[in-house]
């Protein structure tokens, strides 16, 4: 977010601190210690370990089970007992966005890992091959590209059918194209590079030149990205759901849950807001920590 | 320049045969006999054998590929099979609604968001910039179509100031619009931001300041012009963002376009709709990116047409 080089970090970044009895530091604590400063990056941290554990701790969390319907107290207003209120079946709205925080980023994480797993390496190999096996694999990504990412989700949803393994495929799917492009654009300029030409004439193969030298001078890039990646993941993925293509009622998901309160939403707007604020928290939380790591990686990488 | 045109769209033709071949597979890979469906359980074999037949579908594979293929450049891609009405008629009807909304969403997007971008970067660092930048960064976090529903909350159930559903009058159009621009408006904030700062550190910025002129020619004669050529292609990247939104913003506002029709035919099973709706809105993206393309080179002379 802040493009004005701070002076601070600049410092930083380029001297390396009299640490004392300490060695230089490694990349790592290097990051970390960037990270710390922009402010960005720690209060998406922040948000991301708030929503982290009440997905985690769900079970101990919540006041009611997310399940357990309640006809008497249906769509009541937020109180003492409910905190955010009831839904139409008089479900705790607290203890269903707790539920949902734990789907939503399994649905996000597992489907950017789907993502990184087929498009990383179609990307690389791709890349640094390039030459007629390049050729084809982009033009099969600028065939998938032609598709806007919801549209193509959708298309996916239609084959696989509706549910939530299916939604983490199809959102995956989605950001394969995405991954595959970015890799290869890193690879193209890697290769020219002189360790890689050092690495070959050391006798090394493809694979290990692509794995071990290559891979590893495009994890700032792919961090970021898929920091950012997992957002979108979270935000496809609630719009199936409100669609009514995603995770499927009764189930405890954010979309889903919104897909339900539209129909109430004169009656019990609280039903509404809640799973909204969530859903926007969290991703806000990627967006935010995914800028502060772009920063704290290579401030070169700066939109 | 028209041969630069006629290049790109003969590059574009390969993209929408494949495109074609996608939804053409995808349709083909859904479980189930499409015959059988279409007879239904209780039909004899020698009816579904029939409705195969009239199909093409004891045709192989290519071959049924080609006649959809030629069908679809005839204008015939089947008949919608909730109602029987040709597909074609079906978006005809549809998509100038969704170009409408699309259209009002890019000009919301583009009046919010290039005056903040150019604010936050002319005051930066100061409180303003900080403010229109968070602004932004929420934008860009929230789900559309809970925007819509809050607007619809406020605007609509709240205030009744306007309404919630239809698409007749300019005042049906308001909401939808602020919807779908909302998140275009806050990227295009956020890249005409970093443009301009961009801009206003080069050379002929500082001459122009040097030789007196008012701040204001600067920023808008000398900065803007210039800041404004990667915006655009920004805008252009945002077209499928807008498509995936309007989706989304249809079905909140039950605002009948292409995006719904998708929505209603995915849950009816309607795959000729299915089929015809995504066939459109890829072919649409396509064609958009073409023209923002030669838009670009027209923008900045440096671009040569080739």
């Amino acid at each position: 977010m802040n493009e004005a080089p701070r002076p601070a970090a600049l410092a930083a970044g380029a001297v390396r601190p009299a640490a004392p009895a300490a060695g230089p530091l490694s990349t790592g604590a290097l990051v970390w210690r960037r990270l710390r400063r922009s402010r960005s990056a720690v209060l998406g941290l922040s948000i991301l370990l708030v929503f982290g554990l009440c997905g985690l701790l769900a079970p101990w969390l919540a006041p009611y089970d997310p399940y357990a319907s309640d006809l008497e107290n249906s769509l009541k207003p937020p109180s003492p007992r409910h905190p955010l209120g009831t839904d139409e079946l008089g479900r705790d709205v607290l203890s269903r966005i707790l539920y949902g925080a734990r789907l939503s980023l399994v649905i996000g994480t597992i489907a950017v890992a789907i993502g990184v797993v087929l498009g990383v390496p179609v990307g690389l190999v791709s890349g640094y091959l390039g030459g007629r096996f390049d050729l084809v694999v982009q033009r099969a990504i600028d065939v998938l590209l032609a598709f806007p990412s919801t549209i193509l989700a959708i298309l996916l949803v239609t084959i696989l059918g509706v549910g939530l393994v299916n939604v983490m495929i199809a959102v995956g799917i989605v950001s394969v194209p995405t991954y595959a492009r970015l890799i290869r654009g890193q690879v193209l300029s890697l290769k020219e590079q002189e360790f890689v030409d050092a690495a070959r004439a050391l006798g090394a193969g493809s694979l290990r030149i692509i794995f071990r030298h290559i891979l590893p001078n495009t994890l700032a890039v792919l961090i970021v990205q898929t920091t950012l990646q997992v957002a979108s993941a979270i935000l496809s993925a609630a719009a199936l759901g409100f669609l009514g293509l995603g995770v499927q009622q009764p189930t405890a998901e954010w979309g889903a849950m919104l897909s339900t309160a539209r129909q109430y939403i004169q009656l019990a707007p609280h039903t509404l807001l809640f799973p909204g604020l969530a859903i926007m928290l969290t991703v806000l939380g990627f967006n935010l920590f995914g800028d502060g790591l772009r920063d704290a990686l290579d401030p070169r990488l700066r939109v | 320049m028209w041969r630069y045109v006629a290049k790109r769209l003969a590059l574009a033709l390969p993209v929408l045969l494949g495109v074609s071949v996608v939804v053409f597979a995808a349709i083909r890979l859904i479980p189930g006999d499409p015959a059988q469906i279409m007879a239904g359980q209780a039909a004899t074999q020698q009816v579904v054998a029939e409705i195969r037949r009239s199909l093409g579908l004891d045709q192989p594979l290519p071959v049924q590929y080609l006649y959809f293929l030629r069908n679809a450049v005839r204008g015939d891609l089947g008949r919608s099979r909730v109602n029987g009405a040709p597909v074609v008629e079906e978006l005809a009807q549809r998509f100038p609604r969704t170009v409408r909304l699309a259209v009002a969403s890019i000009l919301v997007a583009s009046v919010i968001g290039i005056p903040a971008g150019i604010l936050a970067a002319t005051r930066r660092q100061s409180w303003v910039d900080t403010l229109v930048m968070a602004v932004a960064l929420v934008g860009v976090s929230m789900p559309v179509f809970w925007l819509g529903l809050n607007l619809i909350l406020v605007f609509s159930v709240r205030l009744g100031w306007l309404p919630a559903f239809g698409h007749e009058t300019w005042r049906h159009l308001v909401l939808p619009a602020v919807t779908l621009g909302a998140a275009s408006s806050a990227i295009l904030a956020r890249m005409t931001r970093s443009a301009m700062l961009e801009v206003l550190g080069q050379d002929y910025v500082r001459t122009a300041r040097a030789k007196g002129l008012a701040e204001r020619v600067v920023v808008n004669r000398h900065a803007l012009r210039n800041a404004l050529i990667p915006v655009v292609t920004v805008l252009g990247l945002q077209l499928g963002t807008l498509l995936s939104g309007a989706v989304l913003t249809e079905t909140v506002f039950a605002w009948p376009g292409i995006g719904r029709l998708l929505v209603d035919a995915v849950l009816a099973r309607d795959y000729p709709v299915i089929q015809g709706a995504i066939l459109l809105i890829a072919t649409t993206f396509v064609l958009l990116n073409v023209a923002v393309d030669v838009l670009y080179g027209f923008l900045d002379p440096r671009i040569r047409y080739e």
